[in-house]
């Protein structure tokens, strides 16, 4: 009797090939799946060394060449104080870049995300087309999304600022839908109940729930910009990178470090506002 | 004068009145809007942007073949295996090494001050964007996927570290203390004790971490670290749009098939 229900759930596939074991335990049969390690363990050992044969791995290059390592480090731990005024225009820039960038971003994500919420958009076609877009829009590496708009706008700072925007759709849609659908809908219901209109339900039942988050989110996507802007000058798209090309190009690695300890204290600084912030908001 | 209210109304009226504070996060944030939108320099679509546009929407459209569908080292298969591997790599040697950072820089493991400092040295390797570790990477191991492994592997200490430093934090000690009344030697306490509690959390960061390596594997190419970047880059610059779009399409579905099974390992894990 036990068997014939046990089969009619479906089982994964890995018990039906290693069927579990059968312990009685005092007239009460219980079943004791195999363990799945020894599957996990032969698919990561196969996994690594494909890799390690594909991208040529060599731990003793890495030991016999480490100096090297040691006196880049050296120089960026010396920067050249020097230096200081001519990063601080790329710098701006890229503050600038990541605010705008983020702003467009999430403002254009609102509506996509409210959009792609399987609780708000009832129709399931829609919601799904518009999910493996933005899926497809978050697969869009930032650099590559840059190098192509800086052929399009040109080389500068509007081209970054694209590339910015795109990125923060992308991921502030997609943490929006996912926080949209587990809004609490009961509010919603009952002001379509007492006759309101969908929009004016949605306004001031839906809404003031979502708010918070979306900040939140758009905080956490600012904070990930400042990075991500950092090296968009790296394909010509402005601010920061263009310097870092620079002082790579030439060997200055003390300029390079005067270049990462700015970024260093900007980051640190817009971090913990951000974060204070969102526990705020919280 | 005197209005009866209802306790509902008198409620209402009573609500926090926070308007200057809801008007300062306005000012502030036009201001901060206005001064960023110095930033735009906008001289309209360059000579040749629309004939770009509509190459990439002609490459994506007609991704070429020879490309998408070969084993050479040159056809996109080869390059997003080296990709995944560079990213495969790098998780598992990051996700290593993050174990000892983690727990130096853990308070309820470690004296304040200690902890405060390799706190630090965290922070300074999440902040250092990864193109720049390749750059300095590349010095030291010449151009290659090994450049990119190892880049990966210091890139992934920052963040892995500070989503275990988190699970960490939350490890319910007391267990510690029974284990120890039990008899229980050091190794068993961590083997019973510690790692049951951090394993689903570990290995479930790692996952992520791969997501996020395997994106940035594809640009590391454009320093020279390998991957598919370099590649695609060049044929960009280089305006071969249906190249392009095979290398673009090879990575889409890439993505796609790797973020449907990382988001679905992890569900079960959080599920435990």
């Amino acid at each position: 009797m036990f068997r014939k229900q046990s089969s009619e759930v479906k089982k994964p596939l890995f018990d039906r090939i290693f069927p579990p074991r059968t312990i009685v335990v005092g007239g009460h049969t219980v079943e004791k799946p195999r363990s799945r390690m020894w599957l996990i363990t032969l698919g990561l050992v196969l996994a690594v060394s494909v890799s390690v044969v594909l991208t040529k791995f060599d731990i003793g290059l890495l030991i016999r060449r480490f100096y090297q390592f040691q006196v880049i480090l050296s120089k960026i731990f010396n920067p050249k104080w020097s230096y200081f005024p001519k990063v601080l225009d790329p710098l701006l820039d890229t503050i600038k870049m990541s605010v705008l960038g983020s702003v467009i971003g999430s403002v254009l994500a609102l509506p996509f995300s409210i959009a792609a919420s399987a609780n708000i958009i009832k129709n399931n076609v829609i919601v799904a087309i518009l999910r493996v877009l933005l899926n497809i829009v978050r697969t869009l590496p930032t650099l590559v999304i840059a190098s192509i708009s800086a052929l399009m706008f040109g080389l500068g700072t509007f081209a970054g600022t694209v590339a910015i925007s795109i990125f923060t759709f992308g991921i502030v849609s997609k943490m929006m839908y996912e926080s949209i659908e587990t809004v609490d809908m009961g509010a919603f219901e009952a002001m379509e109940a007492l006759g309101s209109t969908k929009f004016r339900a949605f306004w001031s039942s839906v809404f003031p729930q979502i708010l918070p988050t979306y900040l939140s989110h758009c905080l956490y996507s600012f904070e990930i910009n400042i990075r991500a802007a950092s090296i968009l000058g790296y394909v010509g798209a402005g601010g920061l990178g263009i310097l870092i090309n620079d002082r790579v190009g030439f060997r200055d690695y003390e300029g390079l470090g005067m270049v990462l300890i700015t970024l260093f204290v900007v980051v640190l600084i817009i971090d913990n506002t951000s974060q204070y912030l969102r526990r705020k908001l919280s | 004068m005197q209005k009866t209210l209802n306790p509902i109304e008198s409620m209402y009226e009573n609500r926090p009145k926070r308007w200057w504070i809801y008007t300062l996060t306005v000012l502030l944030f036009a201001v901060l809007l206005g001064w960023s939108s110095s930033a735009i320099e906008f001289r309209g679509i360059a000579a040749k942007g629309s004939e770009v546009a509509y190459g990439i929407i002609y490459g994506i459209v007609h991704p070429d073949p020879n490309l998408l569908f070969t084993f050479s080292t040159e056809g996109v298969p080869y390059l997003l295996l080296e990709t995944v591997a560079i990213a495969v790599l790098g998780t598992l040697i990051g996700g290593l090494l993050a174990v000892p950072f983690s727990f130096l820089a853990s308070e309820n493991v470690m004296p304040k001050w200690a902890a405060f400092i390799v706190r630090a040295l965290i922070l300074m390797i999440r902040t250092i964007p990864s193109l720049v570790w390749a750059l300095v990477w590349i010095r030291v191991t010449g151009p290659g996927p090994f450049c990119g492994v190892v880049t990966q592997s210091i890139c992934s200490i920052g963040m892995i570290s500070k989503m275990y430093i988190n699970a960490i934090a939350d490890l319910d000690t007391r267990i510690l203390e029974s284990l120890d009344a039990v008899g229980c030697t050091t190794f068993q306490k961590i083997r019973y004790g510690i790692l049951p509690q951090l394993y689903a959390n570990f290995v479930s960061t790692i996952i992520y971490r791969f997501d996020i390596n395997i994106k940035d594997a594809t640009t590391l190419g454009i320093v020279g670290a390998g991957g598919i970047g370099a590649a695609l880059i060049q044929c960009i610059n280089g305006r071969r749009w249906s190249m392009v779009g095979a290398f673009l399409f090879g990575m889409i579905i890439l993505m796609l098939i790797i973020d449907f099974f990382s988001t679905r390992v992890r569900k079960k894990l959080a599920r435990g």
